[in-house]
């Protein structure tokens, strides 16, 4: 099975760079506004886009995304709105997988989410809570519509461990670079090249990096390492804060074009 | 037949589980294996057995409730004091158990939960005991409502960190808990207070528990020469019922019988009954009974009682329901607030108005059984804390 998200890295594995991931929450900072922000970000350069299915209890998540989640449940955002999203990103050229939680897919039907990001043009999926023991009926729908499980590992996870769950994960492997919830920081810390150098001991799977990358600066110091720089929080404050929504979607577009760049300088 | 009561790697039937970032499992291993040894190490054991034996006041008595059995259709009832333990419930078992564990590990500093601030409370007291530093989350709704506890657990050093997103509650309360969990996870213990929660938690806090159900059923067998006719116990997340429960599961003939918050009235949708009025999912690291919506996510609950007021439930009353070995009823406020004037009045006991859950589920299942039955409740919690809830509910000017 080869993926849109799969053939992203390819491709950037022969530019010789990282690929720029972002993340944005369906329905976020409104349904208009998401279709908007995620066309926005597809111009400005970004290699594939991480939609956000929000969830009502999200531990993984810091203020700046839980904020975003509220708005956007507030705003009765349900899988239709995730999957319309999906396919607004795919329809814009960029690879498209949905983020989320455990209990919407469950509830919505386990086979029936997997063939709904198919039929919506994803790629796939990436359950920071799904642990690789209660993945079982997950990974036969994965596999069955051909769509990739993305699983998040962590500095505290152990290379026995890793090992188990990078062979359950197709598409990349996402690299939480810090022990944390998600969220913007000053340093992405020394534990993230580390935790790439492990995951490449264990698989040939692209590693992207998540939580805490803002900059351009940052973004150049991961794709030094990584093979995909996933940068969310970053955008989501451009979003809150701006006075308007065309100002949010300058900003952005702003950020990524930075980012962009940044993704390109760092080997 | 023997009925499977220990769970398998971590599973209650298709309950239980580990949903959780990853980030946490080897923290949840390290729990696991700690928690494994402790139950073979004699000197823990021990060490605990004293604890209780000198400072919670283990065994705790069982009262006769003969005035108040009156209005229960004349069946016998007795009542698993708890609530003389000290800091006044149930929770002070698991504490110390789960401190013993923390200090065991290695960690210094644990973190908790809690929503009627009963938990909070007696996570503060066991590391102000064995000296170790103690965050506890609240929702700052509850601050509000328990604003006493919020000073008790102040006084006994703890830091109590009022929680603000989501619904203010307990629910937000666990999620503040687990943000900070997977950031200190190498120096911190997350205490969690109930038998909900990523495997081991529902277990283990279970097995820290379940010397209520132990005692107890000695000592109605003493008392009366038999067997209970009916176990009863209010229902938040389950610690309290399942630590009755448990030693008498293999009982047959006892029926266990769980009461869970029906607030306004569980067709009122305004409630925290999570097996009566929910479905199952998956919420805070298990699989269980949830009160969601249609797109999975968690629906707020309603509870006069703090301690209940919780839209999840601990996954082996989620099995012991659907294998038919526990019933789990919904009792509304109002009846809740009945039974515990009543034992105020007949009894000179004061109950957490969690804990009345249970006494009113006493006076209908009384009725039911008539006067030969015997009914053994878990008085779970004492009331101190809930007296200006109840000035408030009864009109009584402060």
């Amino acid at each position: 099975m080869s993926t849109p998200l799969d053939a992203v890295f390819q491709k950037v594995r022969s530019e010789n760079r990282a690929a720029l991931i972002a993340y944005i929450p369906a329905g976020f900072p409104s349904q208009s506004g998401c279709a908007k922000a995620i066309t926005a970000l597809a111009a400005a350069g970004v290699d594939a886009i991480e939609i956000g299915y929000p969830y009502s209890d999200p531990v993984m998540d810091g203020p700046t995304i839980q904020e975003a989640a509220e708005i956007s449940i507030k705003g009765g955002t349900n899988a239709a709105d995730v999957f319309s999203a999906l396919k607004t990103a795919s329809t814009a050229g960029v690879a498209a997988v949905v983020m989320t939680y455990w209990n919407p897919i469950e509830k919505y039907g386990v086979d029936a989410f997997a063939k709904s990001i198919l039929d919506n043009g994803g790629s796939g999926v990436i359950t920071p809570d799904l642990t690789i023991e209660e993945s079982g009926r997950w990974l036969e729908a994965t596999t069955k519509h051909g769509i990739n499980p993305i699983y998040v590992v962590a500095p505290s996870t152990a290379d026995a461990r890793l090992a188990q769950v990078v062979a359950k994960t197709g598409g990349f492997v996402y690299a939480a670079s810090v022990m944390g919830v998600t969220g913007a920081r000053n340093d992405v810390s020394v534990d993230a090249s580390a935790l790439v150098s492990r995951v490449k001991k264990a698989t040939d799977l692209p590693v992207s990096v998540g939580l805490g990358v803002s900059t351009r600066e940052q973004a150049k110091q991961v794709a030094a390492y990584a093979d995909g720089v996933i940068v969310g929080s970053a955008f989501i404050k451009l979003l809150l804060n701006a006075k308007s929504e065309q100002e949010g979607l300058d900003a952005i577009t702003a950020l990524a074009k930075e980012l962009a760049l940044g993704v390109r300088e760092g080997r | 037949m023997s009925i499977q009561t220990s769970e398998v790697l971590g599973h209650f039937g298709q309950y239980g589980g580990r949903f959780v970032p990853e980030a946490l499992i080897a923290a949840l291993d390290e729990l696991e294996n700690a928690h494994n040894a402790s139950k073979s190490d004699p000197d823990f054991q021990a060490e605990l057995a004293e604890l209780h034996r000198t400072y919670t006041g283990r065994p705790s008595i069982i009262t006769e409730a003969k005035r108040f059995a009156e209005h229960a259709g004349g069946a016998r009832i007795l009542l698993k004091r708890e609530d003389l333990n000290h800091t006044g419930s149930h929770k002070i078992n698991n504490v110390l158990g789960q401190a013993l564990l923390t200090k065991k590990m290695g960690k210094k500093r644990i973190i908790a939960e809690t929503g009627a601030g009963q938990h909070g409370v007696a996570a503060a007291t066991a590391a102000a005991l064995l000296g170790l530093e103690c965050v506890v989350y609240m929702g700052e709704e509850d601050t509000r409502r328990q604003s006493l506890n919020v000073a008790r657990m102040k006084l006994l050093g703890a830091e109590v960190v009022p929680v603000t997103s989501g619904s203010r509650t307990l629910k937000d309360a666990i999620n503040e808990a687990m943000r900070d969990w997977v950031t200190n996870v190498a120096t911190t213990h997350y205490m969690l207070g109930t038998v909900a929660g990523p495997h081991p938690f529902p277990t283990m806090v279970r097995d820290f528990h379940k010397i209520i159900g132990e005692e107890a059923r000695e000592q109605v067998i003493a008392l009366t020469g038999k067997l209970p006719d009916a176990v009863l116990a209010c229902i938040g997340g389950g610690s309290n019922a399942i630590g009755i429960f448990h030693a008498f599961i293999q009982d047959t003939g006892v029926r266990l019988i769980g009461l869970e918050a029906g607030g306004d009235g569980v067709e009122t949708g305004r409630h925290a009954a999570t097996i009566t009025g929910g479905s199952a999912g998956v919420l805070h690291g298990t699989r269980s009974y949830v009160l969601q919506d249609a797109n999975g996510q968690t629906v707020e609950s309603h509870s006069i009682s703090a301690g209940l007021d919780y839209p999840g439930v601990g996954p082996e009353h989620a099995y012991l329901h659907d294998i038919g070995r526990a019933e789990y009823r919904a009792i509304n406020d109002d009846a809740a607030m009945a039974a515990f004037a009543l034992l105020c009045r007949t009894e000179g006991i004061i109950p957490a108005i969690e804990t009345a859950h249970a006494l009113a589920g006493a006076l209908v299942i009384g009725n039911e059984l008539g006067p030969d039955a015997t009914l053994l409740i878990n008085l779970s919690g004492r009331g101190d804390k809930d007296v200006q809830t109840a000035a408030q509910y009864f009109g009584i000017p402060l």
